[in-house]
């Protein structure tokens, strides 16, 4: 590992390291009119974690109310009115998963480890644009400020809020909400996209203009490639929701007819078109988690990735393929059969890189050093779990075994396994391990581990019983169900609780931490860990690299 | 824990479940390892009975409506749902029982091709993570390896994930030829999702039309039928026919879906979608709306009735009755009076003899509904 001395070289700048401090703004300064990547990536963070609290207490008054069959939870929030509170299980299901996609697994990912440590490990002094990135952060709270106030105005006749799900098909979310619900839905979804548009601009000009010396693309870590490559996602799929939703927006209100038939318009035209941004959009939300899995595992492991390049490459092809994929979200439209064809077979291809990814990581372990700090367990429960998502998705892509599980909770099981234990569990890999770095004091190991075995027994007993309920046909989106479906809601039910109960470990584990943690080492992980990051001293100061690093004499993965 | 979630009205029902539910929650953190195989495993329990009833079709629960005296407008009688056949099972965790020639092919591949496929990478990738674990944990390997590359074994896990998936193309395009190829129909029918309801309509028969509205919770329960499954006016279908159904919509994006006919079509405004069924087992079989379709989507339910051709008939000729419609349609046009094979039917399993005569009367009247519909789908 010729790296190591290079890398190490480079502390010796990380000595005089309080001059940096010299620069010190006023709170406000700093925290409101910030442009340092590292204070942005903080705040994205915090607005994270608050938009993921809300969110998922959403899910948890849906888990209460599908506990028992009948209408019980949801009541309580209307007085009784049952179509109200019908509504509102429209509104909720929406808001979980919009806030979930748009202002917890992105900004959390994307905004918060991608701002904090892309810039760090290719050895630049900041991003490219840091007024850019401080308007993307404080565009993201306004979308979240618009979406949230759509759940209090008129969406559907007699009814409050958005109850469209967080895919707004017309006619439902056009004709079917004339309140101004969705309006502000749409403007939420506008703005939260400039800003990730705005944050992809400002990732791909940083990662292409301002690498350290030496620090060639194949040499770039594999968190860095996996920004890069969700950036160009960001920057070619969201304009096209953009439109989709703009054609929306003239629809509801300026008598256009893109999506109405009456006028000549066509409903699935909208669904092609968001889809052709909604898949994109899910490999946005992964393909940073691969990054961060392969750090953890390579450090952990105490050997290189395996397979550097074919990793990288791995994420390339997934994020090409995933823009060719999107009308495997909607094989029940009444497509053609060679259409339903094609996408069947090219969304199986994807399996391809994946499983190159899923091999390489387990390869990277083989032969290793393994210690198993929080981490690492994260890390290793994100690869099985993503394994039983991936699965179950090679399943669906097959047009006509998709015929009885789309649109069930077979497909909640799938994409949760992706996401809530693929996203989310590299999101608290990630932050464990990068907790000493960015906060500068040790997490609780205790309270960490705890933390993930609550989590990971909890949502596998909360999503595993989705994949027998939506195979036995429980459609998505319903709050009452047909009593068959009780036994495996209600265990369901059970596992969200104790997932829920390890989210409070989590915080207890943030609060102790912060204020008893003892003060974090440069590079408490040792050999393995050899990004640049650790080079710098934790937390890591203001300004960092006073001195450019070059990494000219660096084998680098290879 | 699980008392907790026991709250409001049926909280002792609720109470009793959490029970069992707490047991099962042990239960469940095994799952996740065992779940899948368990899935397989319960599976072949459930599979010779659909052999036996696939067999015979017509001792199915057919509500005694031959014992009744076929009288010609007389004896229409709503059958009664067999418990585990149509609808979910409780406690189930595989798919409904299949009654279509797509649902046994499909169900098929699920359960011989993608699940074993499935089950087998979970397992090969949970066996080299526990291996990895316990072998170069850091105690039992204290000097790391610095292998990076390994040229052959990367081809390997690239080209044979890909061979793999090929394997899995080909019956999964068989598959959808089949579903979207359909056979000639015997009778067509257009079913309408309507916030929030679904509205049928039967061209071959006059127009018979009805509005098929969800059962109350009481009149449910007083039924003996499923809540949220059963409607008061249900689709139904000849025993043995090709039934094409056209789906659309008048509002807004609707689903119209039986699981245990393999059926899933949306309901789309301004399309006519096609999909089609042939069941041979008389019996009731449920599905629910399975795209959001506003406020109350959890409550537009689909039933479908098969009956044998003889009780089809019958229902028929009533329906026209009360719509006022001259009697028409295939094995209805003559007159009443020419049901003459009612008797045979009703007593022996002549059901494909009468799906034939259905068949061939129907030829005229289906090909001209066939034509209108080709003319208006674009399934191609």
């Amino acid at each position: 590992m010729a790296s190591h001395a290079d890398t190490h070289a480079l502390q010796a700048h990380a000595g005089d390291h309080d001059s940096y401090h010299a620069h010190s703004p006023s709170f406000f300064t700093r925290w409101f009119l910030s442009t340092n990547h590292k204070d942005i990536g903080t705040l994205y963070l915090i607005f994270a974690i608050f938009a993921g609290v809300i969110g998922g207490g959403i899910s948890g008054i849906m888990r209460w109310e599908l506990a028992n069959p009948g209408m019980q939870i949801i009541p309580w929030f209307t007085d009784g009115n049952l179509d109200a509170a019908h509504q509102l299980w429209n509104v909720f299901i929406t808001g979980h998963g919009l806030i979930m996609i748009f202002f917890l697994v992105m900004p959390a990912l994307i905004g918060g480890f991608g701002n904090w440590f892309v810039p760090i490990m290719i050895g630049a002094p900041d991003m490219a644009f840091p007024r850019l990135n401080n308007i993307s952060y404080w565009l993201t709270t306004a979308a979240f400020v618009l979406f949230c106030s759509s759940m209090f105005v008129p969406g559907p006749p007699g009814f409050n809020g958005a109850g469209t799900g967080w895919t707004l098909y017309p006619p439902l979310s056009t004709s079917g909400h004339p309140g101004p619900a969705v309006d502000l839905v749409i403007f939420s979804i506008h703005i939260a996209g400039a800003a990730s548009i705005l944050g992809a601009i400002n990732f791909i000009t940083t990662i292409f203009n301002m690498r350290a010396p030496g620090m060639t693309m194949h040499k770039m870590p594999l968190f860095v490639w996996a920004v890069l490559v969700t950036a160009f996602m960001l920057l070619l799929s969201l304009p096209v929701l953009a439109g989709a939703i703009t054609m929306l927006l003239t629809d509801r209100n300026f008598g256009t007819t893109f999506f109405a038939p009456d006028g000549g318009g066509d409903p699935v035209l909208y669904q092609h078109l968001f889809w052709f941004f909604g898949h994109p959009e899910v490999y946005i939300m992964i393909v940073p988690a691969f990054g961060i899995i392969s750090h953890i595992i390579s450090t952990f492991s105490r050997k290189p990735v395996f397979g550097y390049l074919g990793m990288a490459y791995a994420m390339c092809a997934i994020g090409f393929i995933g823009f060719i994929v999107w009308a495997h979200h909607m094989f029940t439209v009444g497509m053609p059969v060679n259409e339903q064809m094609y996408f069947t077979a090219a969304t199986m291809i994807i399996a391809v890189p994946t499983g190159v990814k899923i091999f390489s990581w387990i390869a990277t372990m083989w032969g290793g050093k393994i210690t198993f700090e929080t981490p690492m367990l994260w890390a290793l429960g994100f690869i099985f779990m993503f394994v039983i998502g991936g699965v179950t998705g090679v399943v669906v892509a097959n047009g006509g075994v998709d015929t009885v599980l789309h649109d069930t909770y077979y497909v909640i099981a799938h994409f949760h396994y992706v996401l809530s234990l693929g996203a989310v569990f590299a999101l608290f890999a990630g932050f464990y391990y990068w907790f000493g770095k960015m906060w500068g004091k040790e997490y609780n190991e205790f309270l960490g581990k705890l933390h993930f075995w609550l989590f990971f027994i909890g949502v596998n007993v909360l999503f595993f019983p989705m994949h027998f309920l939506g195979q036995a046909g429980m459609p998505r989106r319903i709050p009452d169900y047909p009593e068959a479906f009780h036994y495996w809601n209600h265990i369901a039910s059970i596992g969200y609780v104790i997932m829920g109960v390890g989210v409070l470990v989590f915080f207890l584990n943030i609060v102790v931490s912060l204020v008893g943690g003892r003060k974090a080492a440069a590079n408490p992980w040792g050999e393995g860990a050899t990004t640049l990051e650790w080079t710098l001293p934790s937390p890591v100061p203001f300004h960092q690299f006073e001195t450019t690093p070059d990494l000219r004499g660096a084998l680098g993965h290879h | 824990m699980a008392i907790g979630w026991a709250t409001g009205p049926k909280s002792l029902r609720a109470v009793a479940a959490a029970r069992v539910s707490l047991k099962a929650a042990g239960a469940a953190s095994l799952l996740l390892l065992a779940a899948s195989g368990l899935a397989q495993s319960a599976e072949p329990a459930a599979a010779p009975v659909v052999a036996a009833t696939v067999a015979d079709p017509v001792t199915g629960p057919t509500v005694a409506p031959a014992a009744a005296a076929p009288a010609v407008d007389a004896g229409y009688e709503r059958l009664a749902p067999t418990p585990d056949i149509g609808q979910p099972i409780p406690r189930g965790i595989h798919v409904q029982e299949q009654f279509t020639p797509v649902g046994k092919q499909a169900l098929a591949m699920l359960d011989y091709v993608l699940n074993p496929i499935s089950i087998f990478i979970t397992a090969l990738v949970l066996v080299l993570m526990t291996w990895c674990i316990i072998r170069y944990r850091a105690s039992a390997n204290p000097v790391p390896s610095t292998r990076a590359h390994n040229f052959t074994i990367e081809v390997i896990w690239t080209v044979v994930p890909a061979l793999v998936l090929l394997a899995i193309a080909f019956p999964s395009f068989r598959l959808l030829a089949k579903q979207y190829f359909p056979p000639k129909a015997d009778i067509t029918i257009k079913a309408t999702g309507y916030q929030w309801y679904w509205g049928y309509e039967y061209p071959d028969y006059g127009g018979i039309s009805f509005d098929s509205l969800p059962l109350s919770e009481e009149d449910a329960r007083k039924n003996g039928d499923p809540y949220l499954l059963d409607v008061d006016n249900r689709l139904v279908v000849p025993a043995g026919a090709v039934v094409k159904v056209l789906v659309t919509a008048a509002d807004v994006i609707h689903s119209f879906a039986v699981p245990s006919f393999w059926v899933k079509m949306d309901a789309i405004p301004g399309r006519i979608n096609e999909t089609w069924f042939k069941v041979d087992r008389p019996g009731v079989y449920y599905g629910q709306c399975s795209e959001i379709c506003g406020v109350k989507h959890s409550l537009m339910p689909i039933a479908v009735e098969v009956r044998t051709p003889e009780d089809f008939r019958r229902w028929v000729r009533m329906k026209q009755a009360e719509d006022g419609i001259e009697p028409t349609g295939p094995g209805i046009a003559p007159a009443p009076a020419a049901t003459a094979a009612a008797p045979v039917s009703a007593t022996t399993p002549a059901d494909s003899v009468a799906v034939t005569t259905a068949t061939a009367a129907s030829a005229a009247v289906a090909t001209a509904a066939a034509a209108t519909a080709a003319a208006s789908t674009p399934a191609a």
